[in-house]
């Protein structure tokens, strides 16, 4: 049996500040980071070895975990259970667990609201003629790329060249709905005008360790933060960060369903790609979707004709199966978004970045005589991404009913306070909210608190599924401090 | 089987599309352009001012 899929995001965002002589990325990421914690509550984060085998419920607690007080500066967690802090040179968000795609989209478009909060309480710390501008994207444009990761819990049993072989082609062709959109190419690619995707033209192995350099379609990274024993984490670095709701609604969804299907064996023909990496790049490259590959198991097919197969093959799957309604919405989305690509890309614009990119720049260019060279249209991307509300694009389009959303701004506003409540990040979410002042550190796998005895007391939190309101909200609330808490949990069998 | 099912699809699609374009007035292309317009200028009002410096200084350190 497929396990329930546990799924979150990590965003990498560009930062700059405008008319700031000597701007340094890695002191602008930290000040964003530490404006928006310094305003709140403040837990750091640890990097605290795990022990396996432990769970929230009970019998776990740990005595006398060490915190690196240095490292765990720029890092702090959020009252939503989110982290917050800065990766390399920049800031940088990753979503709570979440249970289903739809929680994901939620808590991955709260992340742009932190970055729109944490901007404005970081500019009362700049100069006046200063502007700190934050984007959502995945280049600069000049051939720096920074990610943005998806993560799905799968089982450990599942052997992982099972996952590479059935996965591949997915990753590859998944890209006509998951690009955000590019004006030219980087990294040594060949030249385009408009391309599909952000991140494609950095990709340059089929698996391997790698994500900053060199970066495989499949990363083998296996850092679980969970009970390795039973969990695998896919961690997933071939996405582009999305702006729309209804995609990255889609980039998961469908990404989780079909690492279900493979799960449950349900995917016996896999398509195998001759040349995968050069794929990746022909089909970020092919804006009108023509471009077909070699495979070695069917002939020549287009990205739409193999997402085709997947989906057939997945609803087949998931029909048998009898899936919750959130999934039959997932096929629903995705043939909806086969059918549009196919007949017209630009039908699309309401659902996806780089087609309501690409009908912006192609009315720039039309209204303004401009080649696809001009600065404009590369200004244009850009700001396509910034998440200002009022000069970012995509936020235009959005105010004008042009895109469609899946979520109110209340439901956006709610997710950046309140954790999802049947994960454990419920649970740590809910300490950093109830005992801030003993809540000490906090990583994806445990809390430690300081309860003013001898020792430090940390709470593994192994199983990613519990932790939830559910099993916990009873305990909280008849624990009036963090002491009471860990008393009620050592002293709890279940 | 499956692949006929799809184009059925594609067609009821394609028939669903041509019966809305027939039933909107030929207006409509009209009316669209002037939205497009209309958000070329909106655009206009809040793009960075000198888009070729803007564009030029937009150097980041690569991450993950």
């Amino acid at each position: 049996m497929a396990l329930r899929k546990v799924l979150g995001t990590e965003t990498e965002f560009g930062i700059t500040v405008l008319n700031q002589s000597g701007f340094n990325p890695v002191v602008a990421s930290s000040t964003v980071v530490n404006a928006y914690a310094g305003s709140r509550s403040r837990v750091r984060w640890s990097f605290d070895e795990e022990s396996p085998g432990q769970d929230l419920r009970g019998r776990g607690i740990v005595e006398g975990p060490v915190i690196d007080f240095e490292s765990a500066l720029v890092n702090t967690v959020l009252t939503n259970g989110a982290r917050f802090y800065v990766d390399h040179a920049h800031p940088e968000y990753s979503s709570p667990e979440c249970s289903d795609p739809l929680a994901a989209a939620l808590y991955d478009k709260a992340g742009e609201r932190v970055l729109v909060e944490a901007v404005a309480a970081a500019q009362q710390l700049l100069g006046p003629d200063e502007r700190m501008v934050i984007h959502k994207n995945n280049t600069d444009g000049k051939g720096n790329s920074y990610g943005f990761h998806e993560n799905y819990l799968i089982a450990r049993s599942i052997p992982f060249d099972e996952i590479v072989k059935q996965l591949t082609a997915f990753f590859v062709t998944r890209q006509v709905f998951t690009g955000s959109g590019k004006v030219g190419s980087e990294n040594g690619r060949p030249a385009v005008d408009y391309q599909i995707t952000q991140r494609a033209d950095f990709f340059e192995e089929e698996v391997g360790l790698e994500t900053t350099l060199k970066r495989p379609i499949i990363n083998t990274r296996d850092e679980p933060h969970a009970d390795p024993a039973r969990y695998r984490r896919l961690h997933v670095i071939i996405g582009d960060a999305n702006r729309s709701e209804v995609q990255t609604f889609l980039k998961l969804g469908t990404t989780a369903l079909v690492l279900d299907a493979i799960e449950d064996g349900a995917l016996t023909e896999a398509v195998e790609l001759v040349d995968p990496v050069h794929d990746v790049w022909s089909v970020s490259h092919d804006p009108t979707l023509r471009y077909s590959m070699a495979t070695a198991t069917h002939g020549r097919l287009t990205a739409l004709e193999i997402q085709w197969k997947y989906l057939e093959a997945v609803r087949e799957y998931a029909v048998a199966k009898g899936v919750d309604a959130i999934w039959m919405t997932v096929l629903d989305e995705w043939e909806t978004i086969l059918v549009d690509l196919d007949q017209d890309p630009l039908s699309t614009a309401d659902r996806l970045d780089w087609t309501a990119k690409l009908r912006i720049l192609e009315a720039y260019r039309a209204r303004d005589g401009l080649s696809w060279k001009h600065p404009k249209l590369r200004l244009l991307d850009l700001q396509y991404h910034d998440v200002d509300p009022g000069r970012g694009l995509y936020q235009r389009l959005v105010d004008r009913g042009a895109m469609r959303r899946l979520f109110s701004d209340e439901q956006v506003e709610l997710a950046v306070t309140e954790p999802p409540e049947d994960t454990r990040a419920y649970f740590r979410g809910a300490c950093v909210l109830r005992y801030p002042d003993a809540l000490v550190a906090a990583n994806w796998d445990s809390l430690i608190f300081d309860i003013g005895e001898e020792t430090l007391k940390r709470v593994p939190m192994m199983e990613p599924l519990k932790g939830t309101r559910n099993l916990v909200a009873t305990m909280l609330d008849a624990s009036p401090n963090a002491a009471t808490m860990i008393r009620a949990l050592g002293g709890n069998d279940g | 089987m499956a692949e006929q099912e799809r184009t059925q699809r594609s067609s009821d699609r394609t028939d669903s599309k041509s019966d809305h374009s027939e039933v909107e007035t030929a207006g409509s292309a009209e009316e669209i352009g002037e939205r497009i317009d209309d958000l070329l200028d909106e655009i206009d009002t809040v793009l960075e001012e000198n888009a070729e410096e803007f564009v030029k200084n937009y150097v980041q350190k690569g991450g993950q």
